[in-house]
């Protein structure tokens, strides 16, 4: 461990875990970016309810006098939240979105607001505000290669997160439906009449979408066992400064910039001697990509109609 | 012609009813209290609406008149609250706390100003929800930076304020806000500031300095924020960084959306409505909290100009003699 | 005699797509200039370079004797340019009155100060202005709607109450886009008519962009001829009518023959 590479390595797969999180949070706020050009400012809360349900799925599994084994315990907690999540999401959609389709944009972040704080409220009345502690499913191993330590978990997180990822890219790069949303990112005025249903496109963005934070609501629960109905403001923001930074609308980006904000939260503390100002540093950098490239490191730039 | 100006001349108070109807409240700001006719209950719920009318009416200057949307103002009511708050506590002798509370609470309001550069400079690349995400951010740091400053107390908060704020303070600063902002609006500076709101590109090519005027809004609607940030520390005495998060910002957004956008009256309703029903609803403890976000959504989805939406009534706005010097023209002809 | 507007060799693209290509003007004071072409031809990319909505890639623009090519727009109208807009863009929500008034925006010295005590010199710049305002109003006989809000007025009461704001500030130079876009032949010939005097009462210089050759030829001592961002012709308007390539540009690649009936229009 004395070596310094195998220090920087070891920090480097830290911030590769959490940005991993980060990352899949990331495309659901690009993926609604990119088809209605409006920041889901609910999605944060979608992912802090996708821990909670995580977590009592987890708890029931485990309670049942079945003895399941692990993996079992692991894919049906996820299958199980990935759905709820993504009913929720769409459901979201429908009663508060929908009706403001056509409404100015101020109206649309206003209420993607108010959803946010709903949910956090709602959870908040519902179960208390004291932390939770999430039990730990998989029995938590250390390996070490090469003087860098790491566990199955965060082996379990990078790898989950990367086939989620491949998946979501494939389906938005090669399938009809993929490119259905992409053509509705590109222009919402035609492609009805290419006979694709506009609706039924955006309710699948917000499934996929909200799916995707609610499966990293379990894997921060594992890494990260300890669940508040206010984690999904701070992780949130970090998520959606990580796309704003991939450029928002872009999936590649958004995972992108989910690890360069792993990195970020990981290494402020290392090299600042502080782990207090990383929310600084992360607003900071938002703030000043936003005024000197507002379309992020791979957003493309958009012009006026005059 | 002339026959339409007088009539929508009716109903508007001239500059004596105005002076009048200021000292009348002030008036009765002082001997309600005084008089033992107002409880202490009743004086800090009515010290409340006044410091959210402040801060609705503040708002709305970007939000509605302007079109920005600023979603960070607590930001801003944090910058405020805190210089005042040092102000009367550290710099100045505790004894002079009543003859300096003024003082800092103008400086509060400076100072907050001085923060609303922060937003104003990237207003000018940025609109819509990326300027929305720029004043969040800007909440968050403030916010966050508070934290980490140990001499006021980090996460656990200041405290040492006397009380120095009463009705009579909380009521001037409301009549100072409302009558600066009318004045502004009803001006050229405020004709520029909602034609950004119409369209920005248009106003840029009317002649319409937007930059500028940007900065005129950020600031003065900063400045009465932390006006309205130093009122709220020497009400409750105690502050502390979570008291200025985005609920904080969320609420105030309630209150401009409640009452209507672009319009003065609107945020006095907005605010008192808004505080009113809340400190109604305590018995609901924390199921009160699900009420406001509820209601912001419902109101975006069924009325979005809120309940005054973009009108005002006759006695807010200047007469139009006031306006313009019409009335002083047709009388003297 | 300096020119009061000198444009050389600007040049425009969107995302690789070249809109302009090494556009060249000059007028002179009191010039009345049309821009035509077939639709996409690059007119309106022209106004937009002129009156700052867009950086041109390279070339100088020179205003009164200014090099404004950097300028934000503000800075340009308050300089004494002032413009129309193909879709009109009025202030929809504030009233008729306010539409104009914000026309003379730069013209309001009063300070902030000023404004918030409401002194005497505020008075008087209001009261002025809005004098000036009311007059023009008049002028174009919309001061019955003074107070009524911009988006009650007919559309043809729209396009003069965007010239109405455009003149209130007396500006030197005036770029109208399509002023008579969407009028009838009654609207359209009151609307000539209504130039041509505006031209001489404020000694006004134009520069005009037409669809109805009609307009062009009753106005215009010069027309300047766009074809896919380049000019093919410059020079008086009648001449432009037989000029091989100017024909063939509306002729000859648009099948429907829709603007060659146009230009042919006495």
């Amino acid at each position: 461990m004395s070596c310094p590479v195998a220090i920087a390595l070891q920090y480097l797969l830290n911030a590769l875990q959490l940005g991993s999180v980060y990352a899949l949070i990331a495309l659901g706020y690009s993926m609604v970016y990119g088809i209605l050009t409006m920041i889901n400012f609910a999605h944060g809360d979608i992912f802090m309810v996708g821990a909670y349900l995580a977590m009592w799925a987890t708890l029931f599994l485990l309670g049942l006098p079945l003895n399941l084994p692990i993996i079992f315990i692991f894919l049906g907690s996820l299958l199980f939240t990935m759905t709820l999540t993504a009913a929720l999401g769409v459901s979201i959609e429908r009663l508060a979105y929908r009706p403001l389709r056509q409404a100015p944009k101020v109206s649309a972040v206003i209420t993607a607001l108010g959803v946010g704080l709903f949910l956090e409220n709602f959870t908040l009345a519902t179960i208390g505000p004291e932390p939770r502690q999430v039990p730990a499913i998989i029995p938590v191993q250390q390996y070490s290669w090469g003087g860098v330590a790491f566990t199955n978990v965060q082996l379990l997180i990078l790898v989950v997160s990367l086939i989620l990822m491949v998946l979501l890219d494939t389906l938005v790069r090669r399938t009809l439906t993929g490119m259905a949303m992409r053509a509705i990112s590109y222009n919402r005025v035609i492609v009805p009449l290419m006979g694709v249903s506009v609706d039924r496109i955006i309710s699948l963005t917000f499934a996929i979408g909200s799916a995707i934070a609610g499966a990293g609501g379990l894997l921060y629960g594992l890494a990260y066992p300890v669940l508040d109905p206010y984690m999904g403001i701070r992780i949130g923001w970090w998520a959606f400064i990580a796309a704003v930074v991939g450029g928002i609308g872009n999936i590649r980006g958004a995972v992108l910039g989910g690890y360069v904000l792993g990195t970020v939260e990981i290494f402020t503390p290392v090299l600042l001697a502080s782990s207090t100002y990383r929310d600084s540093v992360a607003f900071s950098m938002l703030l000043i990509l936003l005024i000197f490239k507002p379309t992020g490191l791979l957003g493309r730039p958009t012009v006026e109609k005059v | 012609m002339k026959k339409s100006n007088q009539a929508s001349e009716r109903g508007r108070l001239g500059g004596w009813y105005w002076t009048l109807g200021s000292l009348a409240l002030l008036a009765l700001a002082w001997l309600l209290p005084a008089s033992g006719i107002m409880n202490l209950y009743l004086q800090q719920v009515l010290m409340y609406v006044g410091i959210n009318i402040i801060l609705t009416l503040s708002l709305n200057l970007v939000n509605g008149y302007m079109g920005e949307f600023s979603v960070g103002h607590a930001g801003f009511m944090a910058v405020g609250a805190y210089v005042a708050a040092i102000l009367t506590v550290a710099v100045f002798p505790r004894a002079w706390g009543p003859v300096v509370f003024p003082l800092a609470l103008i400086m509060g309001g400076l100072a907050a100003a001085l923060a609303g550069l922060v937003v104003a400079f990237p207003s000018f690349r940025t609109r819509g929800d990326y300027l929305a995400i720029v004043t969040l951010a800007f909440n968050m740091i403030v916010k966050s930076i508070l934290e980490n400053i140990n001499a006021v107390g980090g996460p656990r908060g200041y405290m040492g304020m006397s009380k120095l704020s009463n009705l009579v303070w909380v009521v001037f600063w409301v009549l100072v806000t409302l009558l600066v902002l009318r004045n502004v609006i009803y001006s050229n500076l405020g004709r520029g500031i909602i034609a950004i709101r119409e369209d920005e590109l248009a106003a840029n090519l009317v002649s319409v300095n937007t930059p500028r005027l940007k900065i005129y809004a950020f600031c003065l609607s900063a400045f009465f924020a932390g006006v309205a940030g130093g009122l709220y520390a020497h009400l409750l005495q105690f502050i502390n960084p979570r008291s200025f998060s985005i609920l904080k910002s969320t609420d105030m957004l309630v209150m401009v959306y409640l009452g209507g956008i672009g319009s003065l009256a609107g945020s006095i309703l907005g605010a008192s409505l808004y505080t009113i029903l809340m400190e109604l609803l305590r018995p609901l403890e924390l199921w009160r909290w699900v009420v406001g976000p509820l209601l912001l959504v419902l109101l975006m989805i069924f009325r979005p100009t809120g309940i005054m939406g973009l009108k005002e009534v006759r006695w807010l706005q200047p007469t139009a003699s006031e306006e313009t010097g019409w009335g002083k023209v047709a009388r003297r002809s | 005699m300096m020119a009061l507007l000198e444009v050389t060799n600007i040049s425009h693209t969107f995302g690789g797509l070249q809109a302009l290509a090494d556009f060249n003007v000059t007028l002179n004071d009191g010039d009345l200039v049309g821009l035509i072409g077939p639709n996409g031809a690059g007119k309106t990319t022209v106004f937009n370079l002129i009156s700052g909505v867009y950086r041109p890639d390279q070339g100088r623009i020179v205003f009164a004797g200014q090099d404004i090519t950097l300028w934000p727009s503000y800075r340009r109208m308050a300089a004494g340019m002032s413009r129309t807009f193909q879709n009109i863009r009025l202030f929809k929500d504030m009233s008729v009155l306010d539409n104009v008034r914000l026309g003379a925006f730069a013209h309001y010295t009063y300070s902030f100060w000023q404004i918030v005590g409401r002194t005497a010199s505020f008075h008087l710049q209001e009261r002025r202005l809005t004098q000036e305002a009311l007059a023009m109003l008049a002028r174009f006989g919309l001061a019955g709607s003074a107070q009524a809000p911009a988006r009650n007025l007919s559309y043809g009461e729209q396009r003069r109450l965007e010239i109405a704001r455009a003149l209130i500030s007396r500006p030197k130079l005036l770029l109208l886009d399509e002023p008579a876009a969407g009028m009838n032949q009654a609207e359209t010939l009151e609307l000539v008519a209504l130039l041509r005097d505006l031209h001489r009462e404020f000694a006004l210089t134009i520069m005009l962009i037409e669809h109805h050759m009609g307009v062009v030829l009753d106005l215009c001592q010069r027309v300047q001829v766009l074809d896919f961002g380049s000019t093919i012709f410059a020079g008086n308007p009648q001449e432009a009518q037989q000029h091989p390539q100017v024909l063939e540009a509306y002729l000859g690649k648009e099948e429907n023959g829709e603007h060659g009936h146009a230009i042919a229009e006495p």
